[in-house]
Protein backbone atom coordinates (compact mmCIF):
# COMPACT_ATOMS: atom_id res chain seq x y z
CA UNK A 1 0.00 0.00 0.00
CA UNK A 2 1.28 3.31 -1.00
CA UNK A 3 2.25 5.82 1.87
CA UNK A 4 0.19 8.50 0.20
CA UNK A 5 -2.66 8.28 -2.04
CA UNK A 6 -5.02 10.15 -3.61
CA UNK A 7 -7.54 8.36 -5.60
CA UNK A 8 -9.94 10.22 -7.53
CA UNK A 9 -10.06 13.05 -5.73
CA UNK A 10 -12.34 15.93 -6.21
CA UNK A 11 -12.34 19.08 -4.56
CA UNK A 12 -14.30 22.41 -4.76
CA UNK A 13 -14.09 26.08 -2.95
CA UNK A 14 -17.78 27.96 -1.85
CA UNK A 15 -17.29 31.04 -3.36
CA UNK A 16 -20.26 33.36 -1.59
CA UNK A 17 -23.58 31.96 -2.43
CA UNK A 18 -24.24 28.85 -3.92
CA UNK A 19 -21.40 28.94 -6.19
CA UNK A 20 -18.25 26.64 -6.22
CA UNK A 21 -15.09 26.72 -7.68
CA UNK A 22 -13.42 23.74 -8.75
CA UNK A 23 -9.72 23.21 -7.53
CA UNK A 24 -9.22 19.95 -8.07
CA UNK A 25 -10.58 16.76 -10.58
CA UNK A 26 -10.48 13.59 -10.57
CA UNK A 27 -6.92 13.74 -9.13
CA UNK A 28 -4.61 10.23 -8.74
CA UNK A 29 -1.54 10.56 -7.01
CA UNK A 30 0.87 8.33 -5.12
CA UNK A 31 3.71 8.94 -3.17
CA UNK A 32 5.99 6.40 -1.70
CA UNK A 33 8.04 6.95 1.94
CA UNK A 34 11.59 8.54 1.13
CA UNK A 35 10.69 10.05 -2.35
CA UNK A 36 11.31 13.37 -3.20
CA UNK A 37 8.45 14.84 -5.60
CA UNK A 38 8.24 18.22 -7.06
CA UNK A 39 4.95 19.33 -7.51
CA UNK A 40 4.68 22.21 -10.16
CA UNK A 41 1.43 24.09 -12.03
CA UNK A 42 0.63 27.63 -12.37
CA UNK A 43 -0.79 29.93 -9.97
CA UNK A 44 -4.18 28.52 -9.63
CA UNK A 45 -3.50 24.86 -10.77
CA UNK A 46 -4.72 23.29 -7.51
CA UNK A 47 -1.33 22.92 -5.84
CA UNK A 48 -1.97 23.69 -2.56
CA UNK A 49 -5.02 22.52 -2.48
CA UNK A 50 -3.38 19.51 -2.83
CA UNK A 51 -1.01 20.02 0.19
CA UNK A 52 -4.14 20.97 2.34
CA UNK A 53 -6.03 18.48 1.45
CA UNK A 54 -2.86 15.65 2.22
CA UNK A 55 -2.75 16.37 5.83
CA UNK A 56 -7.16 16.58 5.82
CA UNK A 57 -7.01 20.73 6.51
CA UNK A 58 -9.95 20.15 3.44
CA UNK A 59 -12.05 16.50 2.96
CA UNK A 60 -12.28 15.62 -0.69
CA UNK A 61 -15.92 16.23 -1.71
CA UNK A 62 -15.47 13.05 -4.01
CA UNK A 63 -12.99 10.48 -3.78
CA UNK A 64 -10.56 9.69 -1.07
CA UNK A 65 -6.86 10.19 0.54
CA UNK A 66 -5.55 7.65 2.59
CA UNK A 67 -2.12 8.12 4.51
CA UNK A 68 -0.67 4.70 5.41
CA UNK A 69 -3.75 3.20 4.62
CA UNK A 70 -5.67 5.71 7.26
CA UNK A 71 -8.44 7.93 5.28
CA UNK A 72 -8.36 11.71 5.96
CA UNK A 73 -11.83 11.68 5.91
CA UNK A 74 -12.45 10.56 9.58
CA UNK A 75 -11.56 13.08 12.07
CA UNK A 76 -10.19 10.58 14.53
CA UNK A 77 -7.48 9.72 12.18
CA UNK A 78 -6.02 13.02 11.95
CA UNK A 79 -4.15 13.49 14.75
CA UNK A 80 -2.05 10.43 13.30
CA UNK A 81 -1.99 11.66 10.04
CA UNK A 82 -0.67 14.90 10.86
CA UNK A 83 2.01 13.17 12.69
CA UNK A 84 3.10 11.41 9.42
CA UNK A 85 2.68 14.57 7.38
CA UNK A 86 4.09 17.68 8.15
CA UNK A 87 3.67 20.79 5.91
CA UNK A 88 5.44 23.67 5.53
CA UNK A 89 3.44 27.07 3.89
CA UNK A 90 4.66 29.86 2.07
CA UNK A 91 4.68 32.63 4.52
CA UNK A 92 6.94 31.95 7.71
CA UNK A 93 5.34 35.00 9.39
CA UNK A 94 2.13 33.07 9.86
CA UNK A 95 3.03 29.96 11.37
CA UNK A 96 5.50 30.86 14.02
CA UNK A 97 3.23 30.81 17.41
CA UNK A 98 6.17 32.49 20.28
CA UNK A 99 8.84 35.03 20.16
CA UNK A 100 11.19 32.68 20.94
CA UNK A 101 12.71 30.40 18.24
CA UNK A 102 13.52 26.82 20.41
CA UNK A 103 10.20 27.57 22.22
CA UNK A 104 8.50 27.92 18.56
CA UNK A 105 10.63 24.47 16.96
CA UNK A 106 9.36 22.85 20.46
CA UNK A 107 5.37 23.73 20.21
CA UNK A 108 5.16 20.92 17.91
CA UNK A 109 6.30 18.32 20.15
CA UNK A 110 4.73 19.59 22.83
CA UNK A 111 1.49 18.89 21.50
CA UNK A 112 2.43 15.23 21.18
CA UNK A 113 3.02 15.19 24.40
CA UNK A 114 6.10 13.92 24.37
CA UNK A 115 8.50 14.29 27.59
CA UNK A 116 10.50 17.31 28.57
CA UNK A 117 13.88 16.05 28.02
CA UNK A 118 13.12 14.32 24.51
CA UNK A 119 11.50 17.56 23.27
CA UNK A 120 14.07 19.50 24.16
CA UNK A 121 16.51 16.44 22.42
CA UNK A 122 14.18 16.64 19.44
CA UNK A 123 14.05 20.94 19.30
CA UNK A 124 18.14 20.49 19.30
CA UNK A 125 18.16 18.36 16.85
CA UNK A 126 15.76 20.21 14.29
CA UNK A 127 17.97 23.26 14.69
CA UNK A 128 21.04 21.24 14.07
CA UNK A 129 19.27 19.70 10.77
CA UNK A 130 18.29 23.22 9.22
CA UNK A 131 21.35 25.30 10.68
CA UNK A 132 19.96 27.51 13.31
CA UNK A 133 21.61 26.20 15.98
CA UNK A 134 22.67 29.22 17.32
CA UNK A 135 19.61 30.91 16.78
CA UNK A 136 17.70 29.24 19.50
CA UNK A 137 16.91 32.07 22.09
CA UNK A 138 16.19 34.87 19.08
CA UNK A 139 13.52 36.42 18.35
CA UNK A 140 12.13 35.18 14.42
CA UNK A 141 11.03 38.86 13.73
CA UNK A 142 14.70 39.57 13.83
CA UNK A 143 15.85 37.17 11.55
CA UNK A 144 16.04 37.36 7.67
CA UNK A 145 13.34 35.08 5.31
CA UNK A 146 15.17 32.51 4.79
CA UNK A 147 16.17 31.95 8.17
CA UNK A 148 12.30 32.28 9.36
CA UNK A 149 11.88 29.77 6.89
CA UNK A 150 14.38 27.34 8.44
CA UNK A 151 13.00 27.74 11.80
CA UNK A 152 9.46 26.72 10.21
CA UNK A 153 10.54 23.97 8.27
CA UNK A 154 12.47 22.82 12.23
CA UNK A 155 9.27 23.26 13.60
CA UNK A 156 7.78 20.44 11.36
CA UNK A 157 10.88 18.26 11.63
CA UNK A 158 10.64 18.05 15.57
CA UNK A 159 7.80 16.05 14.66
CA UNK A 160 9.70 13.88 12.71
CA UNK A 161 7.18 12.69 10.27
CA UNK A 162 7.88 10.71 7.76
CA UNK A 163 6.88 13.05 4.86
CA UNK A 164 7.39 16.70 4.40
CA UNK A 165 5.20 18.81 1.99
CA UNK A 166 6.43 22.39 1.09
CA UNK A 167 3.71 24.49 -0.36
CA UNK A 168 5.64 26.95 -1.54
CA UNK A 169 7.54 27.32 0.96
CA UNK A 170 10.54 29.07 -0.96
CA UNK A 171 7.93 31.84 -2.55
CA UNK A 172 8.70 34.51 -0.57
CA UNK A 173 12.13 34.47 -0.18
CA UNK A 174 15.37 35.92 -2.10
CA UNK A 175 17.81 33.78 -3.97
CA UNK A 176 20.05 33.06 -1.55
CA UNK A 177 16.94 32.20 1.46
CA UNK A 178 15.64 29.88 -1.45
CA UNK A 179 18.91 28.15 -1.86
CA UNK A 180 19.46 27.84 1.66
CA UNK A 181 16.14 26.02 2.16
CA UNK A 182 16.70 23.86 -0.53
CA UNK A 183 20.26 22.35 0.13
CA UNK A 184 18.54 22.06 3.85
CA UNK A 185 15.55 19.95 2.32
CA UNK A 186 17.73 17.73 0.03
CA UNK A 187 19.98 16.80 2.42
CA UNK A 188 16.55 15.46 4.81
CA UNK A 189 15.56 13.48 2.21
CA UNK A 190 18.75 11.70 0.79
CA UNK A 191 20.65 11.58 4.85
CA UNK A 192 16.87 10.83 6.92
CA UNK A 193 15.29 8.79 4.34
CA UNK A 194 12.54 11.72 4.58
CA UNK A 195 9.79 11.92 1.79
CA UNK A 196 9.80 15.21 0.14
CA UNK A 197 6.86 17.01 -2.09
CA UNK A 198 8.15 20.29 -2.81
CA UNK A 199 5.17 22.36 -4.35
CA UNK A 200 7.16 25.08 -6.40
CA UNK A 201 6.83 27.01 -9.65
CA UNK A 202 10.78 27.52 -9.71
CA UNK A 203 11.64 24.85 -12.38
CA UNK A 204 15.37 25.06 -11.11
CA UNK A 205 14.22 23.28 -7.36
CA UNK A 206 11.62 20.91 -9.46
CA UNK A 207 15.05 19.91 -11.43
CA UNK A 208 16.62 18.52 -7.82
CA UNK A 209 13.79 16.16 -7.10
CA UNK A 210 13.64 12.53 -8.31
CA UNK A 211 10.29 12.81 -9.86
CA UNK A 212 7.65 15.54 -11.45
CA UNK A 213 4.24 16.10 -10.93
CA UNK A 214 2.09 18.64 -13.49
CA UNK A 215 -0.54 20.00 -11.82
CA UNK A 216 -2.99 22.00 -14.90
CA UNK A 217 -6.66 23.54 -14.09
CA UNK A 218 -7.10 20.56 -11.29
CA UNK A 219 -6.27 18.31 -13.08
CA UNK A 220 -2.87 16.03 -13.04
CA UNK A 221 -0.98 16.53 -16.88
CA UNK A 222 2.08 14.62 -16.27
CA UNK A 223 3.84 12.74 -13.75
CA UNK A 224 7.19 10.78 -13.99
CA UNK A 225 10.64 10.73 -13.15
CA UNK A 226 13.09 12.26 -16.39
CA UNK A 227 10.51 14.74 -17.61
CA UNK A 228 12.15 17.14 -18.56
CA UNK A 229 12.76 14.89 -21.70
CA UNK A 230 9.37 16.21 -22.60
CA UNK A 231 9.45 19.83 -22.61
CA UNK A 232 6.40 20.57 -24.05
CA UNK A 233 4.72 18.47 -20.94
CA UNK A 234 5.52 22.26 -19.29
CA UNK A 235 5.07 24.07 -21.65
CA UNK A 236 1.43 22.93 -22.42
CA UNK A 237 0.70 23.60 -18.49
CA UNK A 238 2.12 27.45 -18.82
CA UNK A 239 5.57 26.70 -17.17
CA UNK A 240 9.09 27.58 -18.03
CA UNK A 241 11.86 25.30 -18.47
CA UNK A 242 14.87 25.73 -16.64
CA UNK A 243 17.21 27.81 -18.89
CA UNK A 244 19.41 24.54 -19.63
CA UNK A 245 16.77 22.65 -21.16
CA UNK A 246 15.67 25.79 -23.11
CA UNK A 247 18.97 25.84 -24.75
CA UNK A 248 19.35 22.03 -24.67
CA UNK A 249 15.75 22.08 -26.82
CA UNK A 250 17.42 24.58 -29.25
CA UNK A 251 20.95 23.25 -29.68
CA UNK A 252 19.40 19.68 -30.39
CA UNK A 253 17.55 21.76 -32.79
CA UNK A 254 20.44 22.92 -34.63
CA UNK A 255 21.70 19.72 -34.58
CA UNK A 256 23.63 19.28 -31.36
CA UNK A 257 22.54 16.74 -28.56
CA UNK A 258 23.77 17.46 -25.39
CA UNK A 259 21.62 14.96 -23.67
CA UNK A 260 19.58 16.17 -20.69
CA UNK A 261 21.88 18.34 -18.67
CA UNK A 262 19.93 20.22 -15.34
CA UNK A 263 22.48 22.57 -13.73
CA UNK A 264 24.87 25.26 -15.43
CA UNK A 265 27.84 22.94 -14.45
CA UNK A 266 26.34 19.43 -15.95
CA UNK A 267 25.57 21.86 -19.37
CA UNK A 268 28.70 23.24 -19.49
CA UNK A 269 30.68 19.93 -19.33
CA UNK A 270 28.24 17.87 -21.57
CA UNK A 271 28.90 21.12 -23.95
CA UNK A 272 32.48 21.19 -23.55
CA UNK A 273 32.92 17.42 -24.32
CA UNK A 274 30.53 17.73 -27.65
CA UNK A 275 32.07 20.43 -29.08
CA UNK A 276 35.81 18.40 -28.61
CA UNK A 277 37.16 20.44 -25.98
CA UNK A 278 38.95 19.36 -22.90
CA UNK A 279 38.38 20.18 -19.56
CA UNK B 1 8.09 49.97 17.95
CA UNK B 2 9.92 46.58 16.36
CA UNK B 3 11.04 46.65 20.26
CA UNK B 4 8.03 45.94 21.74
CA UNK B 5 8.31 42.19 20.41
CA UNK B 6 10.74 41.44 23.26
CA UNK B 7 8.91 44.15 25.55
CA UNK B 8 11.72 45.70 27.12
CA UNK B 9 13.80 42.46 27.85
CA UNK B 10 16.89 43.53 29.01
CA UNK B 11 19.24 40.47 29.16
CA UNK B 12 21.59 39.85 31.93
CA UNK B 13 22.35 36.64 33.49
CA UNK B 14 21.68 37.78 37.34
CA UNK B 15 19.60 36.24 40.09
CA UNK B 16 16.40 38.27 39.50
CA UNK B 17 16.39 37.05 35.85
CA UNK B 18 16.99 33.63 36.80
CA UNK B 19 14.36 33.72 39.27
CA UNK B 20 11.40 31.66 38.55
CA UNK B 21 8.48 33.62 36.73
CA UNK B 22 5.40 32.67 39.37
CA UNK B 23 7.40 33.89 41.99
CA UNK B 24 8.25 37.60 40.64
CA UNK B 25 4.04 37.88 39.60
CA UNK B 26 3.32 36.93 43.32
CA UNK B 27 5.97 39.16 44.70
CA UNK B 28 4.94 41.85 42.47
CA UNK B 29 1.46 41.20 43.68
CA UNK B 30 2.59 41.62 47.48
CA UNK B 31 4.15 44.38 46.37
CA UNK B 32 1.44 46.46 44.74
CA UNK B 33 -1.14 46.20 48.14
CA UNK B 34 2.17 47.27 50.23
CA UNK B 35 2.70 50.40 48.47
CA UNK B 36 -1.25 50.86 49.07
CA UNK B 37 -0.63 50.26 53.22
CA UNK B 38 2.30 52.88 53.00
CA UNK B 39 1.32 56.24 54.61
CA UNK B 40 4.57 57.71 55.94
CA UNK B 41 7.52 59.46 54.11
CA UNK B 42 9.39 56.64 56.25
CA UNK B 43 7.82 53.95 55.14
CA UNK B 44 7.72 55.04 51.70
CA UNK B 45 11.58 55.18 52.00
CA UNK B 46 11.64 52.12 53.72
CA UNK B 47 10.15 50.28 50.71
CA UNK B 48 12.26 52.27 48.24
CA UNK B 49 15.49 51.27 49.77
CA UNK B 50 14.59 47.43 49.10
CA UNK B 51 13.13 48.33 45.39
CA UNK B 52 16.71 50.21 44.88
CA UNK B 53 18.67 47.04 46.51
CA UNK B 54 16.74 44.83 44.26
CA UNK B 55 17.19 46.97 41.09
CA UNK B 56 21.18 46.43 42.14
CA UNK B 57 20.69 42.52 42.64
CA UNK B 58 19.45 42.49 39.11
CA UNK B 59 21.98 44.47 36.96
CA UNK B 60 19.93 46.59 34.96
CA UNK B 61 20.88 50.03 34.90
CA UNK B 62 18.24 52.57 37.23
CA UNK B 63 17.95 54.65 33.76
CA UNK B 64 16.23 51.64 32.38
CA UNK B 65 14.15 50.92 34.99
CA UNK B 66 13.13 54.56 35.42
CA UNK B 67 12.11 54.87 31.52
CA UNK B 68 8.91 52.79 33.31
CA UNK B 69 7.43 56.23 34.02
CA UNK B 70 7.27 58.00 30.78
CA UNK B 71 4.32 56.93 29.61
CA UNK B 72 2.68 58.02 32.98
CA UNK B 73 4.54 60.76 34.06
CA UNK B 74 2.19 63.47 32.68
CA UNK B 75 -0.44 61.70 34.46
CA UNK B 76 2.00 61.79 37.79
CA UNK B 77 2.85 65.63 37.27
CA UNK B 78 -1.33 66.27 36.53
CA UNK B 79 -2.50 64.74 39.98
CA UNK B 80 0.45 66.20 42.08
CA UNK B 81 0.26 69.39 40.66
CA UNK B 82 -4.00 69.10 41.20
CA UNK B 83 -3.75 67.78 44.38
CA UNK B 84 -1.10 70.68 45.33
CA UNK B 85 -4.01 73.56 44.11
CA UNK B 86 -6.97 71.75 45.63
CA UNK B 87 -6.04 70.18 48.60
CA UNK B 88 -7.94 71.20 51.82
CA UNK B 89 -6.96 71.47 55.21
CA UNK B 90 -9.47 73.21 57.27
CA UNK B 91 -7.41 72.84 60.39
CA UNK B 92 -4.62 74.95 59.38
CA UNK B 93 -4.11 78.45 57.18
CA UNK B 94 -2.86 78.33 53.80
CA UNK B 95 0.73 78.96 52.87
CA UNK B 96 -0.16 80.60 49.76
CA UNK B 97 -3.66 81.79 48.34
CA UNK B 98 -4.32 82.93 44.72
CA UNK B 99 -7.96 82.93 43.34
CA UNK B 100 -9.67 79.58 43.74
CA UNK B 101 -5.99 78.22 44.75
CA UNK B 102 -5.23 77.57 48.33
CA UNK B 103 -1.95 75.61 49.19
CA UNK B 104 -1.59 73.96 52.77
CA UNK B 105 1.65 72.33 53.80
CA UNK B 106 -0.74 69.27 54.33
CA UNK B 107 -1.10 69.47 50.79
CA UNK B 108 2.15 69.49 49.56
CA UNK B 109 2.83 66.38 51.41
CA UNK B 110 0.07 64.73 50.46
CA UNK B 111 0.86 65.27 46.80
CA UNK B 112 4.11 64.41 47.37
CA UNK B 113 3.25 60.87 48.75
CA UNK B 114 1.01 60.59 46.05
CA UNK B 115 3.37 61.38 43.41
CA UNK B 116 5.63 58.76 45.39
CA UNK B 117 3.25 56.23 45.53
CA UNK B 118 2.98 55.73 41.45
CA UNK B 119 6.41 56.03 41.24
CA UNK B 120 6.70 52.80 43.49
CA UNK B 121 3.71 51.43 41.60
CA UNK B 122 5.67 51.84 38.07
CA UNK B 123 9.02 50.67 39.01
CA UNK B 124 8.50 47.04 40.27
CA UNK B 125 6.62 46.24 37.16
CA UNK B 126 8.91 47.85 34.99
CA UNK B 127 11.89 45.68 36.53
CA UNK B 128 9.81 42.56 36.30
CA UNK B 129 9.31 43.57 32.53
CA UNK B 130 13.12 44.46 32.73
CA UNK B 131 14.35 40.88 33.38
CA UNK B 132 11.52 38.33 31.78
CA UNK B 133 10.58 37.79 28.82
CA UNK B 134 7.29 38.18 28.03
CA UNK B 135 6.90 34.60 27.16
CA UNK B 136 8.56 33.71 30.66
CA UNK B 137 5.17 36.23 32.05
CA UNK B 138 3.46 33.88 29.72
CA UNK B 139 4.04 31.32 31.15
CA UNK B 140 4.12 32.40 34.79
CA UNK B 141 0.83 33.56 34.48
CA UNK B 142 -0.74 30.52 33.02
CA UNK B 143 1.07 28.23 35.71
CA UNK B 144 -0.01 30.65 38.66
CA UNK B 145 -3.97 30.19 37.18
CA UNK B 146 -4.42 26.77 37.06
CA UNK B 147 -6.38 26.76 39.77
CA UNK B 148 -9.03 28.77 38.17
CA UNK B 149 -9.43 25.19 35.10
CA UNK B 150 -11.91 24.00 37.72
CA UNK B 151 -13.97 26.41 37.38
CA UNK B 152 -13.81 26.02 33.58
CA UNK B 153 -11.73 29.05 32.61
CA UNK B 154 -9.66 28.44 29.56
CA UNK B 155 -6.05 29.20 31.33
CA UNK B 156 -3.93 27.53 28.53
CA UNK B 157 -5.91 28.65 25.49
CA UNK B 158 -5.61 32.50 27.09
CA UNK B 159 -1.76 32.41 27.73
CA UNK B 160 -1.60 30.92 23.98
CA UNK B 161 -3.92 33.60 22.79
CA UNK B 162 -1.66 36.11 24.41
CA UNK B 163 2.01 34.52 23.38
CA UNK B 164 0.16 34.69 19.84
CA UNK B 165 -0.49 38.60 20.03
CA UNK B 166 2.90 39.27 21.27
CA UNK B 167 4.77 38.12 18.56
CA UNK B 168 1.96 39.54 16.03
CA UNK B 169 3.03 42.95 17.24
CA UNK B 170 5.90 43.22 15.15
CA UNK B 171 4.72 41.24 12.19
CA UNK B 172 1.12 43.83 12.01
CA UNK B 173 3.75 47.22 12.88
CA UNK B 174 5.61 45.84 9.68
CA UNK B 175 2.41 45.55 7.88
CA UNK B 176 0.73 48.73 8.81
CA UNK B 177 3.72 50.45 7.52
CA UNK B 178 3.45 48.65 4.19
CA UNK B 179 -0.55 49.30 4.29
CA UNK B 180 0.02 53.22 4.65
CA UNK B 181 3.26 53.68 2.52
CA UNK B 182 0.74 52.32 0.07
CA UNK B 183 -1.79 54.39 0.84
CA UNK B 184 0.52 57.84 0.46
CA UNK B 185 1.34 56.58 -2.84
CA UNK B 186 -2.48 56.90 -3.41
CA UNK B 187 -2.23 60.65 -2.04
CA UNK B 188 -3.24 59.90 1.13
CA UNK B 189 -2.87 62.85 3.70
CA UNK B 190 -1.46 61.26 6.89
CA UNK B 191 0.44 64.24 8.50
CA UNK B 192 -2.60 66.87 9.21
CA UNK B 193 -2.73 68.94 11.70
CA UNK B 194 -7.05 68.65 12.15
CA UNK B 195 -7.63 65.55 14.28
CA UNK B 196 -10.68 64.46 12.28
CA UNK B 197 -8.93 64.39 9.38
CA UNK B 198 -6.17 62.03 10.91
CA UNK B 199 -8.94 59.99 11.73
CA UNK B 200 -10.29 59.71 8.58
CA UNK B 201 -6.98 58.66 7.02
CA UNK B 202 -6.57 56.18 9.36
CA UNK B 203 -10.11 54.32 7.91
CA UNK B 204 -8.29 52.87 4.95
CA UNK B 205 -5.54 51.84 7.30
CA UNK B 206 -7.53 49.96 9.56
CA UNK B 207 -10.04 48.04 6.87
CA UNK B 208 -6.92 46.05 4.62
CA UNK B 209 -5.07 45.39 7.83
CA UNK B 210 -8.01 43.61 9.90
CA UNK B 211 -8.68 42.39 6.44
CA UNK B 212 -4.96 40.68 6.07
CA UNK B 213 -5.11 39.73 9.70
CA UNK B 214 -8.27 37.98 9.93
CA UNK B 215 -6.01 35.88 6.71
CA UNK B 216 -2.83 35.59 8.99
CA UNK B 217 -5.47 34.27 11.27
CA UNK B 218 -6.56 31.55 9.23
CA UNK B 219 -3.03 30.88 7.49
CA UNK B 220 -1.91 30.34 11.30
CA UNK B 221 -4.77 28.26 12.65
CA UNK B 222 -4.21 25.97 9.42
CA UNK B 223 -0.27 25.94 10.11
CA UNK B 224 -1.09 25.05 13.93
CA UNK B 225 -3.32 22.23 12.53
CA UNK B 226 -0.96 20.83 10.75
CA UNK B 227 1.80 21.22 14.02
CA UNK B 228 -0.73 18.64 15.91
CA UNK B 229 -2.67 21.22 18.25
CA UNK B 230 -5.34 20.11 20.12
CA UNK B 231 -5.89 22.78 22.75
CA UNK B 232 -4.41 21.87 26.28
CA UNK B 233 -5.35 17.66 25.89
CA UNK B 234 -2.18 15.59 26.17
CA UNK B 235 0.15 18.90 25.80
CA UNK B 236 3.64 19.09 27.75
CA UNK B 237 6.19 21.96 28.32
CA UNK B 238 9.91 21.42 27.07
CA UNK B 239 10.66 23.97 29.80
CA UNK B 240 8.97 23.48 33.09
CA UNK B 241 9.27 26.53 35.53
CA UNK B 242 11.09 25.51 38.42
CA UNK B 243 10.95 27.29 42.01
CA UNK B 244 14.32 27.45 44.24
CA UNK B 245 14.98 27.67 47.19
CA UNK B 246 15.90 31.25 46.68
CA UNK B 247 12.67 32.39 44.85
CA UNK B 248 10.68 31.12 48.10
CA UNK B 249 12.83 33.31 50.13
CA UNK B 250 12.45 36.49 47.98
CA UNK B 251 8.83 35.60 48.29
CA UNK B 252 9.24 35.39 52.55
CA UNK B 253 11.46 38.64 52.04
CA UNK B 254 8.68 40.73 50.31
CA UNK B 255 6.26 39.55 52.74
CA UNK B 256 8.39 40.53 55.88
CA UNK B 257 8.94 44.23 54.35
CA UNK B 258 4.84 44.12 53.81
CA UNK B 259 4.47 43.13 57.82
CA UNK B 260 6.97 46.20 58.31
CA UNK B 261 5.11 48.40 56.49
CA UNK B 262 1.90 47.37 58.20
CA UNK B 263 3.67 47.69 62.11
CA UNK B 264 4.76 51.33 60.46
CA UNK B 265 1.00 51.95 59.65
CA UNK B 266 -0.85 50.21 62.56
CA UNK B 267 1.45 50.07 65.55
CA UNK B 268 -0.49 47.03 66.94
CA UNK B 269 2.40 47.11 70.07
CA UNK B 270 2.43 50.91 70.67
CA UNK B 271 6.26 51.01 70.47
CA UNK B 272 6.91 54.62 71.07
CA UNK B 273 9.91 55.02 68.10
CA UNK B 274 7.15 54.74 65.52
CA UNK B 275 5.42 58.02 65.79
CA UNK B 276 8.84 59.55 65.96
CA UNK B 277 9.23 58.68 62.27
CA UNK B 278 7.55 61.25 61.23
CA UNK B 279 4.38 62.07 58.87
Amino acid sequence: MPFLQFSNVDYSYPTGDKDFIQALYSVDLTVERGEFVALVGTNGSGKSTLARLANGLYVPDRGFVTVDGQSTGEKGNLYDIRKKIGVVFQNPDNQTVTTVVEDDVAFGPENLGLAPAEIRERVDWALECVGMSEYAKSNPARLSGGQKQRVAIAGVLALKPELMILDEATGMLDPEGRAEVMKVVTRLNRDEGMAVIMITHFMEEAAQADRIVILKNGRVTADGRELFSQPHAFTDAGLELPLTVRLGVKLKAAGLDLGLPLDADAFVAAAVKALGGDE
Amino acid sequence: MRDLTVGQYYPSNSVVHRADPRFKLLILCVYFVMVFFCDTFFSFAFVTVFVLVTVFIARVPLLKVLKGIRPVLIVLLFTTALMIVFYRDESAAPLAEWWIFKIYLSGIYASLKLAWRLLLLVLMPSLLTLTSTPTEICDGWESLLTPLKWIKVPVHELALIMSIALRLIPTLVDETDKIMNAQKARCAEFDSRNPFKKIKAMLPVLIPLFVSSFRRADELADAMDSRCYRGAKGRTRMKKLKCRAGDVIALLFWCAVFVCVLFLKYNWLNWAFIPLLGI
